[in-house]
């Protein structure tokens, strides 16, 4: 296993040496979205807090970000972080109230949904922040302004980003952290009867959660060179952001991973050739149906269906 | 002196006085037996000396210490654990993964935690089911599980809700045994229990509860005789007889 | 304060309430006798719209009469929604029930984004132009006529629900699966009516609406937005806290949107449910339940 994850590292590292350009595009998304499904993971998947409204981090990190950098001349690395920052805050007001106020599955679904549409529409409302055009950022290609000649570079970012989410999920499961936040999700009460503060972990894992949402949204409004508040913040964003560690298999830690290679290619496929000619909507629709589908047929997801079949063939062989 | 003092003890459902003004002693090393007619309020002194609950009134002392406002993750590890009547295991965790989570609240080190787990599951009697999801156990051994859990999280006080309904009279046997076990190690414990052939035999003490008071408290002999007992417990007969 | 601006506010928001008391009541019939939130309630009202649209474009049938035709085809799709998908997992995790819901909802919005495009429309009807006067304020004579469709449409289906013995029966199975599951009802029969029932009233709901609220697929968050406020607030389950509760979240619309810009509104909707959420504890008729 470990074998392979490390052969797994060096070919994704050298693999930029032989990818068209087109194909470059597909991996750094593959890598970003697995980044964001990897940091709703941890409160969603580990967890169990269903929250279908990350895209507020991304939106809050994305124009913390810009913002500092149009106005004040901060660089976006250092932005970033401060995007973090807030993006942090805000999971923690959500959390507090979700978690003090005992919402539970619908209701916190509720919250969170109702958190990032106040957000979309007080940004689309803000004439400082580009109103309901957005805001767009300049190409400079300066390196220190997180912008680069090379498409390689955003792919290591990207790459970056995916491996250091991956790596704080693998640290939080086998610590008391990640046992603590399972024993949540099965059952909160029993958890809280054994001397697990549900209220802290739960937080916990909500703040770290939405910090990285918000650092990914810094790299989201620089790669892209522009923030409208529909698509920082809407819906179809916090869908993207939950299906990929749903399909790949929510609480594990190379769902979310897996969930993006299989699904970040369809939806590029289907955007592309459905896409065009008016077709709007179209890998939304697949999404649902996906969604359902997962939730009949494989309902713990993707990656522990794989690691079972593999270790079955791994036991025939020897 | 005593382990676990409650004084004045009341919480109210709407108009219904669940639990009116209970005092209740557990002295260091005691094993009291907690029993009463269903609906007697039982449960319900449980969830408040285990912070599930906030009384309307009344003081609960653990240890010296006041306990009432406290979260139950903060009494638990103040040293008093309980079980649910109803059984609730992780279902998708192992057997050891389960006690884990309780082993956690004395040994921050997951691999500490994990070698405490395995004692707990091997004192219990699962030690050959460590790796068999609870989901799948039979209900013997999820209450062994539950009994195993709270047992790992190094009470000093152990509180037990009826951890042999539902079993047949070979499986209560072996959890007397174990009961009696753990109580040997220097456990406390107060049991709630329907088995009145169990309770006799394990309590030193007991505490007869019906309609959220204390009507009688004394040695298993004694209380057996007591005629308030055998009223309240009449009175039950005579209403589950009774066409609903 | 212009106090007629007022009057009007509230005089349209109680005559639009009527709508929302219709969708309300489908939302609580659903969640009151599975305990499943039908996250796709504001999408399949849509639906209704679009077919009182197809019906007005292509057939020139009035909403007004075609709100029949869209209540049955929205009972049909409610049924196929229950036997086909949520009838598979009614034991399962409440997660997988909140995904799946989430996931019809994500179908059915952008079919109609596929079907129909992002622009807003609206069905034309000739009740649309007309108005009446009292004294300073003015009634929308098809807001009128709206209202009192509805309010004929939840009568009709209170009394189903109280005076029929198949309505009792699922009355009996909102209270107490297990009980009648031991009575020998047929608990799958019962579900599949239900959940048809409940999108039959977004159905014509949506139809009725159709002339005075202009709509594009994206209105279904909205409007599901507005049925958890007003289930929510009546009590989760409860038929007439849904029917009072719709009339109020109408009002509070209604007069909101005289106090608030435009584009606030649904700031206004989004803040009202967190704080309903927050403050939930039994809603107005409610029991109390998770």
């Amino acid at each position: 296993m470990k074998w392979a994850l490390a052969g797994g590292v060096v070919a994704l590292v050298a693999l930029p040496a032989v990818l068209s350009s087109y194909a470059l595009t597909l991996f750094i998304l593959i890598f970003f979205y697995g980044f964001l499904g990897q940091a709703w993971n941890i409160v969603g998947g580990y967890a169990g807090q269903l929250s279908a409204g990350h895209a507020a981090f991304v939106g809050v990190g994305g124009y913390t970000a810009t913002m500092l950098s149009i106005e004040l001349g901060l660089t976006p690395w250092v932005g970033m972080l401060v995007g973090g920052a807030l993006a942090a805050l805000l999971g923690a007001i959500i959390g507090y109230l979700g978690f003090r106020f005992g919402l539970r599955g619908f209701y916190f679904v509720l919250l969170t949904v109702a958190f990032a549409e106040i957000c979309r529409v007080a940004v689309s409302n803000i004439d400082a922040l580009g109103g309901p055009l957005g805001l767009y950022i300049t190409f400079t290609g300066n390196p220190r302004q997180f912008q680069f000649q090379d498409g390689r570079v955003y792919y290591y970012i990207a790459l970056a980003l995916m491996l250091l989410a991956t790596l704080i999920a693998w640290a939080i499961e086998r610590r008391r952290f990640g046992v603590y936040l399972a024993a949540i999700r099965e059952d909160e009460a029993a958890a809280e009867a054994l001397g697990v503060n549900a209220f802290k972990y739960k937080m916990l894992a909500m703040v770290v959660s939405s910090f990285l949402t918000g650092v990914g949204g810094t790299f989201y409004a620089f790669y892209l060179f522009s923030l409208q508040p529909n698509t920082l913040f809407g819906i179809p964003l916090s869908v993207e952001i939950i299906i990929r560690p749903i399909v790949g298999g929510a609480g594990t830690l190379f769902g979310p991973i897996l969930g993006s290679f299989i699904l970040t290619p369809l939806a590029e496929i289907s955007r592309r050739y459905l896409g065009q000619g008016g077709l709007y909507g179209a890998h939304l629709i697949a999404y649902g149906v996906l969604l359902i589908g997962v939730v009949l047929f494989l309902p713990e997801g993707a990656y522990p269906r794989l690691r079972r079949a593999l270790a079955r063939r791994a036991g025939a062989t020897r | 002196m005593s382990l676990l003092t409650a004084r004045g003890l009341a919480k109210r459902f709407g108009g219904l006085h669940a639990v009116a003004g209970l005092d209740l002693t557990v002295a260091r090393g005691e094993m009291l037996g907690l029993i009463g007619p269903n609906g007697a309020g039982k449960t319900t002194v449980f969830n408040l000396l285990s912070g599930f609950l906030t009384p309307d009134a009344g003081d609960i002392v653990l240890d010296g210490r006041s306990i009432v406002g406290l979260a139950p993750h903060a009494i638990c590890r103040l040293g008093l654990a309980r079980t649910f009547q109803i059984v609730r295991p992780f279902p998708r965790m192992t057997v050891l993964e389960n006690v884990r989570v309780g082993a956690l609240a004395r040994s921050p080190r997951a691999g500490e935690a994990l070698a405490r787990a395995r004692d707990v599951v091997a004192r219990v009697g699962l030690g050959t089911r460590e790796r068999v999801p609870a989901g799948a156990l039979t209900l013997a051994d999820r209450k062994r599980l539950e009994l195993a859990r709270a047992l790992a999280t190094g009470p000093a006080l152990l509180l037990l809700d009826e951890v042999m309904a539902g079993l047949n009279p070979t499986e209560i046997e072996t959890i007397i045994q174990l009961v009696r076990a753990i109580h040997e190690s220097g456990v406390s414990i107060l049991l709630i229990e329907h088995n009145m052939r169990a309770v006799m035999a394990l309590s030193q003490r007991i505490v007869v509860l019906s309609f959220g008071e204390r009507i009688a408290e004394g040695a298993p002999a004694d209380i057996a005789n007591h005629p308030k007992v055998i009223e309240a417990y009449l009175g039950e007969e005579y209403v589950r007889a009774a066409p609903a | 304060m212009d106090l007629t601006l007022v009057m009007q506010g509230v005089l349209s928001g109680l005559l639009f309430g009527g709508v929302y008391s219709l969708m309300a009541v489908g939302l609580t019939l659903i969640f009151g006798v599975m305990r499943v939130v039908n996250f796709a309630h504001g999408d399949m009202m849509v639906w209704g719209m679009y077919l009182a649209y197809m019906l007005a474009t292509r057939a020139g049938v009035d909403p007004y009469v075609s709100f029949l035709v869209c209540a049955a085809a929205l009972f049909a799709l409610g049924l196929l929604v229950q036997r086909g998908l949520v009838d598979r997992i009614v034991d399962a995790p409440h997660e997988m029930q909140i995904l799946l819901m989430l996931g019809v909802a994500l179908v059915l919005e952008n079919v109609a984004l596929l079907a129909f495009g992002p622009e807003p429309t609206r069905v034309r009807s000739p009740l649309a132009s007309a108005t009446l006067w009292l004294g300073p304020v003015f009634v929308d004579v098809a807001r009128l006529v709206t209202f009192l469709v509805a309010v004929t449409l939840t009568s009709a289906l209170g009394a189903f629900l109280y005076r029929t013995d198949l309505g009792r029966t699922i009355r009996a199975a909102a209270d107490n699966t297990y009980g009648a599951l031991v009575i020998g009802t047929d608990v799958r029969r019962v579900y599949a009516v239900a959940f048809g029932v409940g999108a039959a009233c977004v159905g014509a709901a949506g139809a009725l609406v159709s002339p005075i609220l202009p709509f594009q697929p994206s209105t279904g968050l909205s409007l599901s937005v507005a049925s958890f406020n007003i289930v929510i607030i009546g009590g989760m389950g409860s038929l007439l806290g849904a029917f009072v509760g719709g009339l109020l979240v109408s009002l509070a619309e209604s007069l909101g949107a005289v106090f608030l810009k435009p584009s606030l509104k649904e700031l206004f909707s989004f803040s009202l449910l967190i704080v309903i959420l927050l403050f939930r504890p039994a809603g107005l008729f409610g029991r109390r339940s998770a």
